[in-house]
C-alpha cells in the first residue's frame, strides 16, 4: 500500500497575508527607484485626496492686484494672469489630469482584455476581424486620432476620457491577444480541451486570469503616458475647460508669460513629469516585482 | 599527479526572504586526472549547483560559500573574473542539458564555433573553420560542412549535442563537466552521445565529471560515483562496488525503488517522505525522517566514514560504524 | 475475452507543414501512418518509442484533441463522439498541466464542471473525494498548484482524470518529470487505483523499464506505425523486430557493460516529412533483404510483428 500523505512532511510554502506583504516590502527595497515611484505614486493620491485641505487659497479666487506674482511665503508656486493662486491650482489639477488616467486604463484595460483573449483564442474569421479593425485605428498616429475625436465630440473633460479610451484599446487588445496566444498552447489549457470545455469555459477559466497579471503591469506602465495624453489634449484646448485648473491647460497658457513669468508654465510642466515618471518608475519596477524568476529572492 | 578537481567541505547558501536556501552542506569530492566521475542524485540534492559553483557560473552576490574548491591547481572560489574566463573553455569544458537552448538560435552552427575556437586559440578565420570541420569529423558528424551552415534549430537534439561535444573538446581540456547531458535525448542517441563522450575523453586524456539522475548510466560510464542527497555526498566510491553493494540507506532506496527491481506489477519499494525543504534542514542527518536504520545517534549529522579497507569507499552514515549497514 | 473499449482501424494523421503561394498545404508532418490497435478493458498498455515516432499523437487523438486525417475509432458504444468524460489524460508535466491561478479543489473538478451538472457544492465534495483517493487531505484544496510539490502535483493531476469515472485513463510520460523515488510512489499509486476501480490505462513512455513494469501488453511505435504488438514478457522479454531489438539493446542497464564504439553506430531517426517507401526501418536494419522494399504490414497476433523476416 502506497505511503500515506500523512507520512509525507511536504510543507506547502507558507503563506499567509502578512507573509506576502512582509515579502513584497522586502523586495520593494531592493529597488530604490520603485519605492521613488510608488512614493510619488502616493503623494499624487494624497493630494487628489486632500486638495482642498492642503491648497492655501482658493483655486479660482481671481485677484487682479496679485497678478504674475513670482513665487513667494504667501503664492508658494506665484500667481496667474487673474491672480490665481499657482500652488492652489496645481493641487486641484492634480484631480483633472490623474481623473482621467484611473478612467480610461481601467476602462481601456478591462473592455481590449476581454476582446483580446475572445480574439486570440477564439482565431479565425472574428479573430482576423478584430485584428485588421486595430490595425486601421492603430494606423493613424494615437495623438492626432485623440485630438480629432475629442474635438469631434467636443471641448469637455469626460470626452477626453472617452476619447483616450478609445484610441487606447486596441493597445490592449493586441497585448491580450498575445497572451491568449500563449495561453492556449499551455498544458493546462489542452487539458480543459481534453474534457471537452467550450471555448467560452476555456477563456473564462483559464485565458482571462493568467493573461491579467502582464496586463496590469503594462497598464501600469500606461498610466504615466495617459497622463501626458490628458495634459496634451488640455494644452490645445480640448479636455478640462477654464476655469477648472488642469495642468496641460496650465501649460498652454503660461507660454504667452513664459519669458518673464518663467513659473507659470514651469511648475504644471513639473508636476506633469513627476507624476508620469512616478508611475512609469513603479510600473518598470512592478514587472521585476512579479517576475516569477525572482520568487523567493 | 595532483587531482584534477578537488572539493573540500563545499557550503553553499542562497540568502532568500527570511531565510536561505541550503544548497549545499559539506560537499567532498575529487576527481583525478583521466577518470570518469558520476555524480547521481535527485532534485535539491545539490549536484548541479556544485558544478555551476565551481565554474563560478551562480550569479555573483546570490550566494554565499565557504569551504575550498580547486580546479587544476587553482582556486576557483577567490579566483578573479579574468581568471576564470582563461580557464572555462580552455582547460575546463562544461555541457549542460539541454541542447536546444546551449546553442544562440539566431546564428548558424558554424558561426558560433569559430567564435569560441579564436576565443581560446590563436587562429585566423580561415584555419578555425577547417578546425571545426576537423573536430566535427572527429565526432563522427556525417556531414560536417552541411552542419556548419546549418542554424541550431535545424539539426536535431543528438546532433546539437556531438556540436557541444566539439566545442567541449576542442581546447583539449583537462576536465569535462557534463551536466545531465543525455537526459533530453532519446534512448538511442543518448548512447551514441554517451559513448562518444567516454572515448573522446580517453583519447585525450581529459577527466570527466558526469552528472545525472540515472543509476543505470552510471553504472555503465563512471569509475567512480558520488551519491549526493539534500546538498552533501552520502556515498562514495568505485562504481561497481557501490552499486552492487551500496552502504547509504538512501542508495539502497533508490536503487530499491527502480523499475527493474520488482516483478510486474508488484508493489515498487518507494521511500516513504520526500526531500527535505532545503530552507528548514533539520539539524542532525538529512535523512533521518526517511530512513529505516535512524536511531539516536542520528540527530547529529554523520560524517564522511569509511567503508571497508582501503580508503576507497564513505558512506555519511552512523550505522556504517556501528557495523549495521551490511 | 471481452470487447474492446476502443479499437483504432488503420489510423492516420498529417499535419499540415508547408504551404504554397495559394495557401494551400503542400508539405506535411506525418505522425501517425496506419494504426490498428484495440484496447481491453482492465488492462495497462504501454506505448513505447522515441521522439518523432507519433506516441504523443496518438495520445492526443485518443483524447479526441486531434482529429484523424483517415482511419476510424470504434467505440464499445457505437462510432459517434465519446460519452463526455469517458477519455481522460494525465500529462507529463505536472507543472504546467495545473492552472497556477486556479486553487486545487477547482482544477480537479474542472471536468465535472465543464459538464455543466453540477454547482459549486456538488464540484467541491466531488473534488474532496477524487483528493482522498490519491491521498491528498481534504484541507489542502484550497490551495494553490504551486504549493505542492512535484509528486503530488501529478496526485493531483490523477484525481482530476479519475473524477469523471472515464472508460480510459491516458498517461502521457507520467513520471519523465519525477525524481525516481516519487516516481515509485506515483507508480504504486496507479496500480493500486487500478486494482480496485478497474480502470483501463494507456501508458505513453520513453522510459522502457517503467512500461515494463506497469503494462500487461506493449506496442512499439517508430515513424507513426506499430511495429510490434503483444504481451509484455514476449515484446519486450524477447522482441522480434528489429526495431525493438535495437532500442532495449541502446537501454542503459544497471551492471550491464556497455558494448560497441560510437564510430559503428548508424543513422538517426529520418523525418516524417517524406515517408520513406517500403518497410521504415529499412535503412538501419541489419536483417534487410529482399522484400523489404515492400510497405511492411502488422503479421500475427499477441505478439503482432511488422517484419516479413521476423513474423512468426
Amino acid at each position: 500500500m502506497a505511503p500515506t500523505l500523512a507520512a509525507q512532511t511536504v510543507q506547502p510554502v507558507p503563506g499567509g497575508l502578512r507573509h506576502s506583504l512582509g515579502f513584497l516590502w522586502h523586495r520593494l527595497r531592493q529597488s530604490p527607484l520603485t519605492l521613488a515611484g510608488l512614493a510619488v505614486i502616493v503623494l499624487v493620491l494624497a493630494v487628489m485626496a486632500l486638495a482642498p485641505a492642503l491648497a492655501p487659497h482658493d483655486p479660482n479666487l481671481v485677484d487682479l492686484e496679485h497678478r504674475l506674482l513670482p513665487p513667494s511665503a504667501s503664492y508658494w508656486f506665484g500667481t496667474d494672469e487673474v491672480g490665481r493662486d499657482l500652488f492652489s491650482r496645481i493641487l486641484y489639477g492634480s484631480r483633472q489630469s490623474v481623473s482621467v488616467a484611473l478612467f480610461v486604463v481601467p476602462v481601456a484595460g478591462v473592455l481590449g482584455s476581454i476582446l483580446g483573449s475572445f480574439s486570440g483564442s477564439v482565431g479565425g474569421l472574428a479573430d482576423t476581424v478584430i485584428m485588421r479593425a486595430t490595425d486601421i485605428v492603430m494606423s493613424v498616429p494615437s495623438l492626432v486620432l485623440t485630438m480629432a475625436l475629442a474635438a469631434a465630440l467636443g471641448p469637455s473633460l469626460f470626452n477626453a476620457m472617452l476619447a483616450i479610451t478609445v484610441v487606447r484599446i486596441p493597445f490592449y487588445v493586441r497585448l491580450a491577444r498575445g497572451q491568449a496566444l500563449l495561453i492556449r498552447e499551455l498544458n493546462y489549457t489542452k487539458a480543459a480541451r481534453a474534457f471537452g470545455a467550450s471555448r467560452w469555459h476555456v477563456v473564462r477559466w483559464h485565458v482571462l486570469r493568467n493573461a491579467l497579471p502582464p496586463i496590469i503591469v503594462q497598464a501600469t506602465l500606461d498610466v504615466g503616458g495617459t497622463i501626458l495624453m490628458a495634459a496634451a489634449l488640455g494644452f490645445i484646448g480640448l479636455g478640462a475647460q477654464q476655469p477648472t485648473a488642469e495642468w496641460g491647460a496650465m501649460v498652454a497658457t503660461g507660454r504667452n508669460y513664459i519669458l518673464d513669468q518663467w513659473w507659470y508654465s514651469a511648475f504644471p510642466g513639473c508636476a506633469i513629469l513627476i507624476t508620469a515618471m512616478g508611475c512609469n518608475l513603479f510600473g518598470d519596477g512592478l514587472r521585476d516585482l512579479l517576475d516569477p524568476r525572482q520568487k523567493g529572492r | 599527479m595532483s587531482s584534477v578537481l578537488s572539493i573540500e567541505d563545499l557550503r553553499l547558501e542562497f540568502p532568500i526572504y527570511q531565510g536561505a536556501v541550503q544548497a549545499l552542506n559539506g560537499v567532498t569530492l575529487r576527481v583525478e586526472p583521466r577518470e570518469i566521475v558520476g555524480v547521481v542524485g535527485e532534485s535539491g540534492s545539490g549536484k548541479s549547483v556544485t558544478a555551476m559553483a565551481v565554474m563560478r557560473l551562480l550569479v555573483p552576490g546570490s550566494y554565499r560559500v565557504t569551504g575550498s574548491a580547486t580546479l587544476l591547481g587553482q582556486d576557483v572560489l577567490a579566483a578573479t573574473e579574468p581568471a576564470m574566463l582563461a580557464l572555462r573553455g580552455s582547460q575546463v569544458a562544461m555541457i549542460f542539458q539541454e541542447p536546444m537552448t546551449a546553442l544562440n538560435p539566431t546564428r548558424r552552427v558554424g558561426q558560433q564555433m569559430v567564435e569560441v575556437l579564436r576565443r581560446h586559440r590563436p587562429l585566423t578565420r580561415s584555419g578555425a573553420q577547417a578546425e571545426a570541420v576537423a573536430l566535427l569529423r572527429d565526432m563522427h558528424v556525417a556531414d560536417p560542412e552541411r552542419i556548419q551552415h546549418s542554424y541550431p534549430f535545424e539539426l536535431s537534439g543528438g546532433m546539437r549535442q556531438r556540436v557541444m561535444l566539439a566545442l567541449a573538446f576542442s581546447c583539449q581540456p583537462r576536465l569535462l563537466i557534463a551536466d545531465e547531458p543525455t537526459t533530453a535525448l532519446d534512448v538511442t542517441v543518448q548512447r551514441q552521445v554517451l559513448l562518444l563522450m567516454r572515448d573522446k575523453a580517453r583519447e585525450k586524456g581529459a577527466a570527466v565529471l558526469l552528472i545525472t539522475h540515472d543509476m543505470a548510466v552510471v553504472s555503465q560510464f563512471c569509475d567512480r560515483v558520488y551519491v549526493m542527497y539534500a546538498g552533501a555526498v552520502v556515498e562514495d566510491g568505485p562504481t561497481a562496488e557501490v552499486l552492487a553493494a551500496p552502504r547509504h540507506p538512501y542508495t539502497r532506496g533508490l536503487l530499491d525503488a527502480l523499475p527493474d527491481r520488482v516483478a510486474s506489477r508488484g508493489d515498487l519499494a518507494a521511500i516513504p517522505g520526500s526531500v527535505p525543504d532545503l530552507t528548514r534542514l533539520p539539524e542532525g542527518c538529512a535523512f533521518a525522517g526517511r530512513c529505516p536504520l535512524v536511531h539516536g545517534a542520528c540527530a547529529s549529522r554523520p560524517p564522511s566514514l569509511p567503508v571497508g579497507p582501503g580508503g576507497q569507499r564513505h558512506a555519511a552514515c552512523w550505522a556504517v560504524r556501528d557495523g549495521e549497514a551490511s | 475475452m471481452s470487447a474492446p473499449v476502443l479499437t483504432l482501424e488503420d489510423l492516420r494523421v498529417r499535419f499540415p507543414a508547408g504551404k504554397d503561394w495559394l495557401g494551400r498545404p503542400n508539405e506535411f508532418v506525418h505522425a501517425l501512418n496506419g494504426v490498428d490497435l484495440d484496447i481491453r478493458p482492465g488492462e495497462t498498455l504501454g506505448v513505447v518509442g522515441e521522439s518523432g515516432c507519433g506516441k504523443t499523437t496518438l495520445a492526443q487523438v485518443l483524447i479526441g484533441l486531434v482529429a484523424p486525417s483517415s482511419g476510424r475509432i470504434l467505440r464499445r458504444d457505437g462510432e459517434g463522439p465519446a460519452r463526455a468524460g469517458s477519455m481522460q489524460i494525465v500529462f507529463q508535466d505536472p507543472q504546467s498541466s495545473l492552472d497556477p491561478r486556479l486553487p486545487v479543489w477547482r482544477v480537479i473538478s474542472e471536468p465535472l464542471q465543464v459538464q455543466g451538472r453540477t454547482g459549486r457544492a456538488g464540484l467541491r465534495q466531488a473534488a474532496a473525494a477524487a483528493a482522498a483517493q490519491v491521498e491528498i487531505p481534504a484541507d489542502y484544496l484550497d490551495r494553490y498548484p504551486h504549493e505542492f510539490s512535484g509528486g503530488q502535483r501529478q496526485r493531483i493531476a490523477i484525481a482530476r482524470a479519475l473524477i469523471s469515472e472515464p472508460d480510459v485513463i491516458i498517461l502521457d510520460e507520467p513520471t519523465s518529470a519525477l525524481d525516481i523515488s516519487v516516481q515509485a510512489q506515483i507508480l504504486n499509486l496507479l496500480n493500486e487505483l487500478q486494482r480496485r476501480r478497474g480502470l483501463t490505462f494507456v501508458l505513453i513512455s520513453h522510459n522502457v523499464s517503467v512500461v515494463r513494469h506497469m503494462s500487461d501488453r506493449v506496442a512499439v511505435m517508430y515513424l507513426g506505425q506499430i511495429v510490434e504488438l503483444g504481451p509484455t514478457a514476449t515484446v519486450l522479454g524477447a522482441p522480434r523486430h528489429p526495431y525493438t531489438r535495437l532500442l532495449l539493446e541502446s537501454l542503459p542497464r544497471l551492471g550491464v557493460p556497455v558494448t560497441g564504439d560510437a564510430a559503428a553506430i548508424g543513422t538517426e531517426l529520418p523525418s516524417n516529412r517524406t515517408l520513406p517507401s517500403g518497410c521504415f526501418f529499412r535503412d538501419r536494419c541489419p536483417l534487410a533483404r529482399a522484400g523489404c522494399e515492400r510497405p511492411q504490414a502488422l503479421l500475427g497476433r499477441d505478439p503482432a510483428v511488422r517484419c516479413h523476416v521476423n513474423a512468426i
